[in-house]
């Protein structure tokens, strides 16, 4: 399955994979809008969605599912915008903007990675054994 | 199940086109009026009186139910209404427990206007078919169903003469018939009764959501009332309708932002901490079981007892781990994720017209477990799945009904009544089989069971005109008021809660006040003040969610961590504070805390005034039977010996040494009496009310509701 994985101490907290994201898919610069989100500070906090599909379970109308290649993805026509999937998320990695009436998170495209000027984050292919390892 | 050959035999009588109305604000400003006596289908205008006044939900329901009948009808007169709306809230997806559906009709079983509130997805789906409220009057001659497209925008009335009418049957036949697909199943929703509901007074409605996961209809209960006998009575099979495209902002709130926030910040807080408060999503109101018991509260043999040693037989856990399915989201409303809906999947029916059968049961709810468990002494999860099961299909509540057989079996034991009288039934305490029978009986509409569903009201008068009972006997021990079963929670050592159960309008339901934790448990409101205040606040709180399409439950069966540090932790002040903003978010008004109980006053008046102008209303319709104040028979007070002498000893200076039990008991019974009275005057004039219970010009004045009808109804008390 496709995972978006990091390694935090190499993170430099430049912002640049925040902006990547939101320009790819809401147009515009605004980490609020972004699916990936670094705490900056002296240690850089990256949350991002690690495809665990707990939310999966706790969609009402089924509107979360996993693909094939195992990320976990919103479908916006069957979402009825509640955000449980928002509150209900382990690592608080599903995001919501109050401009749009359904939620969003990272689908491991890898656009972020591929600029990360230190390499702290990449998309890669694992098993759900390691996934669960880490 | 040939669905084609059910529909092939509707006829229609009726049908009505609309442009259906664009929401704003939470409104559609418009209501769909039916006349199924004359077949007559209109629109009519909500307007910005009627919103101030009235807000929604059950406030709508009262007023319209006021315009349409006079202060002699009956019931089943073809004028009496049934009023279904949700309010501004209701429909939102973001905050728990928005779907809420208000009924409102005048009730068999209390002759005044009853309210009831449920779950499933028929209130947001009226809404998004640009309807604030549905509102059905008349009475059709053979049995109908009304259809309501909210994409099409038609609404029609038709004979529909082969379906089912129990409700688990006939809403899994009108979901298939209705939905243009499987996809489309969730969004039909389905209103019925049940076969009980044809006969007996108990009767209730089912409102219907489909369970994509389980791909079962589900049934949620408009339980209370006899309001499932007023849809009979006017010959509805049931009221289907169809919305499609459900999303997370139909109402068109204001400011959906501030919505957004207090529905995130309350998932949140149900993820991190439900486990470990109310576990609502593990097993929902039947987690307090096992509490109630062990603090004495739980109603055993007929509100007698407070506890029993197989009290652990029906605990949660013993549901969770035999029968419940557990893990699902499955609320009775989208985006609910209190999720306190529950189901035993594939339950196997052991008597009945379904023996044999694998079913879905919804439940069991606390009240189930509590009246057609311990209060019926039926300690066997089995039976009470069962009774909660045909409860459910055959359309009748299960509190009155767990309160009234529980009447029964007394009545049985003591020798009240015999076999003779009950057909042979041998009605005992934790007799399971007797009281399945008795739900059968009144689906056949035949025996017994007949006269047990007319209520503890119409039995108390016939065993004493029929069988020579004790007038003033069974006035003690049948536990109604106004004509409705108290609920499930045993007030004896509550003061507090027997104003909750009788200085309600509606008759003695816990919706509007529970205060026995706070009063008895935690001795937060000891002085009569203290009391009367909170029989002030907390109606009128809860009055609120029935204003809005609210369910009461994420209030307060769950709460922030911190709720312990604030000012009031028994009103949850956060939450308050959420449901400020929801309000303010929806609508785009500007309340806050005071305006929002202020709300919730004016039509909580207006349902008293509603009830004096029929003649009810009054200091004499608030007694409560003696079961509920206090011990009424020598076992009772001898069960809780030690605890009544010391209340004698320090209450009233005392001295219970050398006297009999029938001694003690009186002196408690003119004490307690005396502390009803003390506390219904507190309560009466915090409510703005004068000692006999009528709310003052003046009063009414000050909280606006002094329309010149109401005015009227209460110059002539005052």
């Amino acid at each position: 399955m496709k995972v978006l994985v990091k390694k935090e101490a190499l993170c430099i907290g430049c912002g640049l994979c925040e902006e990547i994201c939101s320009k790819a898919y809401f147009k515009e610069n605004n980490v609020d809008k972004s699916c990936i989100q670094v705490a900056k500070g002296e240690a850089n906090e990256i949350n991002v969605c690690n495809q665990c599909g707990a939310c999966i379970d706790i969609c009402q109308v089924v509107a979360l599912s996993r693909g094939s290649n195992g990320v976990v993805r919103v479908n916006k026509k069957e979402c009825v915008g509640c955000f449980m999937c928002v509150g209900f998320c382990p690592t608080l990695s599903m995001r919501q903007h109050d401009d749009y009436i359904e939620p969003f998170k990272c689908i491991a495209c890898g656009l972020c990675a591929k600029e990360c000027p230190t390499g702290a984050i990449a998309v890669e292919d694992i098993d759900f054994e390691t996934k669960e390892r880490l | 199940m040939d669905i084609k050959a059910l529909k092939e035999a509707h006829s229609l009588l009726a049908e009505y086109s609309y442009e259906p109305a664009k929401l704003d604000k939470g409104y559609t400003d418009k209501t769909l009026y039916i006349n199924i006596g004359e077949n007559k289908i209109s629109t009519k205008t909500v307007t910005p009186e009627i919103k101030e006044k009235f807000i929604g939900g059950k406030g709508i329901g009262l007023k319209y139910l006021w315009d349409a009948t006079k202060p002699s009808t009956k019931w089943n007169d073809p004028e009496n209404e049934i009023i279904i709306a949700g309010g501004p809230l209701c429909g939102i997806t973001q905050y728990p427990g928005a779907g809420k559906s208000l009924v409102v009709t005048i009730s068999p079983m209390t002759d005044i206007p009853i309210d009831s509130n449920v779950g499933g997805y028929f209130g947001p789906y009226l809404k998004f078919s640009g309807w604030d409220a549905l509102e059905v009057q008349g009475k059709a001659e053979k049995d109908v169903i009304i259809f309501i497209d909210g994409n099409k925008g038609i609404v029609k009335i038709e004979e529909a003469p082969l379906e089912a009418v129990d409700g688990h049957v006939v809403s899994e036949q009108l979901t298939e018939m209705y939905a243009e697909s499987e996809e489309d199943k969730k969004n039909i929703s389905v209103i019925s009764a049940g076969t009980a509901a044809n006969h007996v007074n108990i009767g209730l409605l089912n409102f219907s959501f489909y369970d994509i996961r389980r791909q079962v209809t589900r049934l949620k209960q408009a339980g209370r009332g006899g309001i499932g006998k007023v849809f009979r009575d006017k010959k509805i099979k049931a009221i289907v309708i169809r919305f499609k495209g459900t999303k997370g902002d139909l109402n068109k709130p204001a400011d959906q932002s501030l919505i957004n926030k207090a529905g995130i910040t309350l998932h949140k807080q149900i993820h991190d901490l439900d486990d470990v408060q109310c576990r609502m999503r593990q097993i929902g109101t039947a987690n307090i079981i096992e509490v109630m018991d062990k603090y004495d509260l739980l109603p055993v043999h007929n509100y007698q007892y407070g506890k029993h040693s197989d009290t652990f037989k029906i605990a949660s856990d013993v549901f969770i781990e035999k029968f419940i399915t557990q893990g699902m989201p499955d609320g009775c409303w989208f985006g609910c994720s209190l999720s306190c809906a529950k189901a035993a999947d594939k339950f196997e029916l052991l008597t009945g017209p379904y023996k044999g059968d694998l079913v879905t049961v919804d439940g069991p709810e606390y009240e189930n477990a509590a009246g057609l468990g311990s209060n019926c002494g039926v300690f066997d999860p089995q039976m009470v799945l069962e009774a909660n099961f045909y409860c459910d299909t055959y359309g009748v509540d299960t509190i009155s009904f767990g309160t009234a057989c529980a009447f029964a079996m007394e009545c049985y034991e003591r020798g009240i009544i015999n076999k003779d009288i009950t057909g042979g039934l041998e009605l005992n305490f934790g007799n399971g089989i007797a009281q399945l029978e008795l739900l059968h009986q009144m689906s056949r509409g035949e025996g017994f069971g007949v006269l047990v569903g007319q209520g503890v009201k119409v039995m108390k008068e016939v065993f004493v005109k029929e069988y020579g009972a004790d007038a003033d006997f069974l006035r003690d021990i049948g536990m109604e008021q106004k004509g409705l079963e108290v609920s499930e929670y045993l007030p004896k050592e509550s003061l507090a809660q027997q104003g909750g159960y009788g200085l309600t309008n509606k008759g003695p339901q816990h919706d509007e006040a529970w205060l026995i934790f706070m009063d008895m448990v935690n001795n937060q409101i000891p002085t009569f003040e203290d009391k009367a205040e909170a029989l002030h606040y907390f109606p009128m709180f809860r009055t609120w969610f029935g204003l809005m399409g609210l369910c009461k439950l994420p209030w307060n069966d769950t709460m922030p961590a911190d709720n312990h540090l604030t000012d009031e932790p028994a009103k949850i002040p956060q939450h308050v504070q959420h449901y400020v903003s929801l309000y303010n978010g929806v609508t785009g008004m500007n309340i806050d805390k005071h305006e929002l109980i202020r709300q919730s006053e004016r039509v909580y008046n207006f349902q008293r005034v509603f009830n004096i102008r029929r003649g009810k209303g009054l200091r004499l319709h608030d007694a409560m039977p003696y079961r509920a104040m206090g011990p009424v028979t020598i076992e009772e007070y001898e069960s809780r010996q030690d605890r009544y002498d010391q209340q004698l000893r320090e209450l009233l200076d005392y001295n219970p040494e050398g006297k009999t039990t029938e001694e003690k008991i009186k002196v408690m019974r003119d004490y307690r009496y005396d502390q009803y009275e003390k506390l219904t005057d507190a309560v009466y004039k915090r409510r703005g009310w004068n000692t006999n219970g009528v709310p003052t010009i003046e009063h009414l004045k000050e909280i606006g509701i002094d329309l010149p009808e109401v005015v009227e109804v209460v110059k002539q008390h005052l």
